[in-house]
């Protein structure tokens, strides 16, 4: 073996080697300059960053034995996580440094996750999946229980922990089954093993799988396996929440597309089932009780709930259409998913915490541009045209309707409307009611700059969906 | 000529935008200035176009412009027929509108809202042109509407006033029935002829006149006559037809130049134009013919005896429009296109003057427009005074004014128009006009001496501010005064028993009673004796002016005891014949309580209630019961995790 054949996978390596130096050096750095951790992580995430552009290929590289996968899927995914984790630390900046957890640990969790990741959307095997969603797991159930005086974060780590450690035990077990009727761990022999031996395709394989699609419905968070979802995001802190919810989300639907399009497409029939139970359940559930809540970061939640609902129908699909509806709409949503978290925590000062829909009651008198901005997220998150979500749902809903199920087209329309009234709701808090709070909001000149440029995008992307949905289809269609 | 068309349209419509959206920066001088050169612009190339189609033997163009869409081969464009009717009715259109625009210098000297007013008249004048200026149906369409809003902005143009408002509102809604036929009209063309261009539906007109409808199942209407009826409809709307005239007395709460310009001259005469513009489709059905015959009567005779016992100014002329429009269609009716033309021509400058006249009056009386109380005006406003007096002599028919060649030749017309057979529509027709003819002459003068003449009613105070008006208000009383008074000696020649319409006016052989009138016909001094020597017209108006002399200066306590004696007319006179009462209590009442009814029942109780916020109600309601599943309890959502799993196994094995 060569070392120049290890190169597509240096991006995980200089971002494994990065963590050990900002590990390091944040031991030595005194409390008052905690910043250096910061610029650390960004230039770390920078290099990361860089070094994905530098290797990116159109060609597909498999390495370490059929382990790990370099493709342009791996590319797009990796390049968003990234960039939406940096984007995350940004405005999680000031936050940390008002309520005095701006610690080296944030930091080093934060990049450990992403590595994970990076590590399960780069998986070509179950134990190469297995292992970077516990490296991903494990920096999240530490990153919620962060704020160490916080019962609420202890509770909700607490419930995440074991959630997940039954969930992981689901998703082992499930794929013990696979290996054993397959005699594989990889996904493409696992394909090649189901494509050739026409006697495989029973019903204990479709046991195993069974076991693995609660894994992945509890990595994305859909009914019923989505209990640990809102009370994590309400009981952690902002800028923790902002982290779950977008990067993981990306691991979430690499876990999903590795395993049931490179693993198992040819048990399409049989899954497909399975993600409807959960898409339909997660769309229902999730929009109607974010109707009922009052505090944001869980409306949020319960939201996320819902458009994963969506991505699940879009995989469902089985088609590259679907496929590429469902990359369109994750690659989206966590551009809005940051963006929104973003102004909870630039709602939120030292000593409060923004949580609640009332807080933001007459924004646009407060702070017209974060209002603006706020709007634009709302109107992407719910679907309006000509923000990107619009386009998101009309992908989604085109393909279901190619792939022949207007039923269920129907079903996402009507969630959608459901859902348009929470968000909307919010706009019209920040619009039509008079402020509680008087004070102008804060912020730093890249925290403001970061903010727009994010809810720009949203209009932008919208407004010229062409390139990224083509790019979507060529990745995958 | 391209170039003088589109400047000829676009002119006005830049000056209008300029006065409107820079009011404020060009100041009221720029405003009026800007507008008044754009008009002046097109008036002098409009004259330019007649002369070149009419005296330099000029060719009528058709063409097109620009094409907006084509749908299904449907083409919508914009498109100019320039022929010497349409050249007639630009010079007709921007002349008058000139003199209004000069004139509104003087007269709405002190209104806060000068530039918007330019601005609206400016835009008037384009909706106008691109009306008359049309080849197809969809521009003319776009010109019928364009003219209606910018009426309905003009009549409400003192919008704190309630009577404006309502009013506005008013002509607004009763031009929605006359509209509403008309696009109906204008489907049916689609229908039938697949074109919106005028050459192409008229060479279908054979055609489509071949053909039946049924509207109602079973009973077969000729295709041709009822799309003729129902763009008559629309004429009936804007040219003020009975029965939906009772929108123009009301307009008359807009400033005075605008009921001299719209509401008398030219907007009201759209519906004119555009029949005699229809010529060669209403010549295929005699039916629509004898209807627009028996409407225009009607509206004719009974609208001027409403004009007798008015008492405001404007009002009065206002009725006597609504005669004057229904002598002209009378005219059409009986397929004398030239001659209504001809009339709608001297009647726009006659009754502009009348109005402006009438104006001057109000701006020296400080906005008083009760007749009663004035009087005697003669020796303080002597400029008003005679081009009133020319105005109202035209109006009547004094042998050798406008007036008397447009209407004698109109009522000729009619009485030679034996196609429509002896019967009923010939005879309501024909004594119509004729009675018509006293009655004009009473109530034109019964205003002319109740406000120059006789003792002086108005209180001391105002009587001492009486004055002259300034130039820019006489300046264009004179200039309309000279057309008033002299037009018809020259131009009833070619206009209505010549040549001059040419092919733009189409009239078939056995209808043309101007053509058999023309062979009758030898110069205009001939045409005078003749009037004075074998028809009763000219000693009718005498009466009506002599009538009027003898109650309102002679015997001015007559009148009271008359209206005593008959007072079950009077009464019926006053309420205008009950339509206002009709309208307002019976369709406007009735439509708001259906309104009522359904936004009550219909929108608040079942489709908000029930259908929304029923939905809503339920779907919060459930949202409340599905958030009691998140118990907070770390073995519920383990044992959830357990329920979806089994879920799973079980979807799987059965399906």
């Amino acid at each position: 073996m060569n070392l120049t054949d290890l190169l597509p996978a240096a991006p995980e390596m200089t971002l494994l080697g990065l963590i050990c130096v900002v590990l390091l050096a944040d031991l030595f750095v005194e409390d008052e300059k905690r910043v250096i951790t910061f610029w650390l992580t960004i230039a770390a995430l920078f290099i990361t960053g860089t070094s994905l552009v530098l290797t990116a290929q159109e060609t597909r590289t498999v390495l370490f034995d059929g382990s790990y996968v370099s493709d342009p899927l791996s590319h797009v995914l990796k390049l968003t996580a990234v960039g939406v984790v940096a984007i995350g630390f940004m405005y999680a900046r000031d936050y940390l440094h008002q309520n005095k957890l701006f610690k080296g640990e944030y930091y080093v969790l934060g990049l450990f996750g992403l590595l994970g990741t990076m590590v399960m959307i780069s998986a070509n095997s179950m134990l190469t999946m297995y292992l970077g969603l516990e490296t991903l797991s494990l920096s999240l159930f530490a990153l919620v229980a962060f704020d160490r005086n916080s019962a609420t974060a202890a509770e909700s780590a607490m419930k995440f922990f074991v959630l997940g450690a039954i969930a992981s035990g689901a998703l082992l077990y499930g794929i013990s089954w696979i290996y054993g009727i397959t005699g594989s761990l990889q996904f493409h022999e696992i394909s090649e093993a189901i494509r050739t031996n026409p006697e495989i395709n029973a019903v204990p394989l479709w046991f195993g799988l069974a076991f693995v699609i609660v894994g992945i419905g509890f990595k994305f968070g859909a009914v019923p396996f989505h209990m640990w979802l809102p009370d994590v995001y309400q009981g952690a802190r902002s800028p923790v929440t902002l982290y779950i919810a977008t990067a993981p989300k990306l691991a979430a639907l690499a876990l999903t597309l590795r395993i049931l399009v490179d693993g198992f497409s040819g048990l399409h029939e049989v899954w497909q089932g399975m993600i409807m139970v959960l898409a339909v359940l997660s769309l229902v559930i999730g929009n109607v009780v974010a109707i009922a809540q009052t505090n944001i970061k869980r409306m949020l939640g319960y939201s996320a709930i819902g458009h994963v609902g969506f991505i699940l129908l879009a995989v469902f699909c089985g088609t590259g259409q679907g496929y590429a509806a469902a990359l369109f709409y994750t690659l989206t949503y966590v551009v809005m998913a940051a963006g929104s978290f973003g102004m909870v925590i630039l709602l939120s000062r030292q000593g409060f915490e923004a949580e609640l829909l009332s807080d933001f009651k007459g924004l646009n008198a407060r702070s017209p541009w974060f209002a603006f901005m706020m709007l634009f997220f709302m109107f992407g998150l719910a679907g309006v045209p000509p923000w990107v979500g619009f386009f998101a749902k009309l992908n989604v809903i085109s393909a279901v309707l190619d792939a022949g199920f207007p039923g269920l087209a129907v079903l996402m329309v009507l969630a959608a409307v459901v859902g348009a009234f929470y968000y909307i709701r919010v706009v019209w808090l920040m619009y039509f009611e008079s402020a509680e709070e008087r004070a102008i909001l804060q912020a730093k000149v890249d925290t403001r700059f970061i903010l727009s440029l994010n809810g720009l995008a949203v209009l932008a992307i919208g407004l010229m969906p062409g390139w990224l949905l083509s790019l979507c289809m060529r990745v995958l269609g | 000529m391209h170039g003088y068309h589109l400047t000829i349209v676009l002119a006005p419509l830049a000056a209008a935008i300029v006065a409107g959206l820079f009011g404020k920066k060009i100041g009221r001088a720029g405003a009026h200035w800007i507008t008044i050169f754009a008009v002046g612009l097109s008036f002098v190339l409009s004259a330019l176009v007649l002369k070149y189609l009419y005296w330099d033997g000029g060719h009528a163009e058709n063409y097109s412009v620009y094409t907006w869409a084509v749908v299904d081969g449907l083409r919508m464009e914009v498109g100019f027929l320039i022929d010497r009717l349409t050249a007639l009715m630009m010079v007709v259109v921007t002349f008058v509108s000139l003199m209004v625009h000069i004139y509104t210098v003087g007269y709405m000297h002190d209104d806060s809202g000068y530039q918007r007013f330019f601005s609206y008249i400016s835009l008037f004048t384009f909706s106008m042109l691109m009306l008359v200026m049309s080849n197809n149906f969809l521009q003319l369409f776009f010109g019928w509407e364009a003219v209606g809003l910018v009426s309905y902005l003009l009549i409400g143009f003192w919008f704190k006033r309630e009577s404006a408002i309502f009013a506005n509102l008013k002509a607004f809604l009763v031009n929605r029935v006359g509209d509403f036929g008309f696009i109906l009209g204008i489907a049916g063309i689609v229908m039938f002829a697949e074109s919106l261009d005028y050459a192409t539906v008229f060479a279908s007109g054979p055609a489509i006149a071949a053909q039946n409808i049924e509207v109602i199942s079973g009973v077969p209407w000729n295709a041709m006559t009822l799309i003729c009826i129902l763009l008559f409809i629309g004429a009936m709307g804007k040219s003020a037809q009975a029965p939906l005239h009772v929108w123009l007395p009301d307009s008359m709460e807009g400033p005075t130049p605008i009921s001299a310009l719209i509401h008398a001259a030219t907007m009201v005469t759209a519906g004119i134009f555009m029949v005699a513009r229809m010529s060669p489709l209403f010549e295929l059905s005699e039916t629509a013919l004898a209807v627009v015959v028996v409407i225009g009567a009607i509206t004719a005779f009974f609208m001027g005896l409403l004009g007798i016992v008015q008492n405001d100014i404007k009002r009065v002329i206002a009725y006597s429009t609504l005669s004057q429009l229904g002598y002209m269609t009378v005219a059409l009716g009986v397929s004398a296109y030239g001659a209504a033309i001809f009339h709608l021509m001297t009647h726009a400058f006659f009754k502009a003057l009348l109005f402006l006249a009438a104006g001057s009056v109000i701006i020296a009386l400080h906005h008083e427009q009760d007749i009663r109380k004035m009087g005697g005006l003669r020796k303080y406003m002597p400029i008003t005074y005679w081009t009133a007096l020319i105005g109202s002599l035209a109006l009547i028919g004094f042998p050798g004014s406008a007036g008397f060649f447009s209407k004698d030749a109109l009522i000729e017309a009619v009485r030679e128009s034996h196609w429509h057979g002896q019967g009923a529509v010939y005879w309501i027709a024909y004594l119509s006009v004729m009675l018509g003819v006293f009655v004009t002459a009473l109530y034109t003068f019964r205003l002319f001496f109740l406000v120059f003449h006789g003792k002086e009613r108005m209180d001391e105070k105002m009587r001492s501010h009486v004055h002259e008006s300034p130039w820019v208000v006489t300046g264009p009383l004179i200039l309309l005064a000279i057309p008033s008074a002299v037009i018809g000696w020259f131009t009833i020649a070619p206009v209505v028993f010549g040549n001059f319409f040419g092919t733009s006016i189409a009239v078939t052989e056995r209808h043309d009673v101007l053509a058999q009138l023309g062979r009758e016909f030898h110069g205009s001094w001939e045409f005078i004796l003749h009037a004075f020597q074998q028809s009763p017209v000219v000693y009718l108006a005498a009466a009506g002016a002599v009538t009027a002399w003898y109650f309102y200066l002679k015997r001015p306590d007559l009148p009271d005891v008359i209206s005593k004696k008959l007072s079950g007319l009077y009464t019926l006179l006053v309420h205008k014949y009950y339509f206002d009462d009709l309208y307002i209590n019976g369709f406007a009442a009735g439509g708001r309580a259906a309104g009522k009814f359904l936004w009550q029942k219909g929108d608040e109780l079942l489709i908000d209630g029930i259908i929304v916020n029923g939905t809503a109600n339920t779907i919060g309601r459930l949202a409340g019961i599905l958030r009691q599943l998140q118990t907070g309890y770390l073995y519920d959502y383990a044992f959830a995790m357990i329920i979806g799993l089994t879920l799973l196994l079980g979807w799987m094995l059965w399906f």
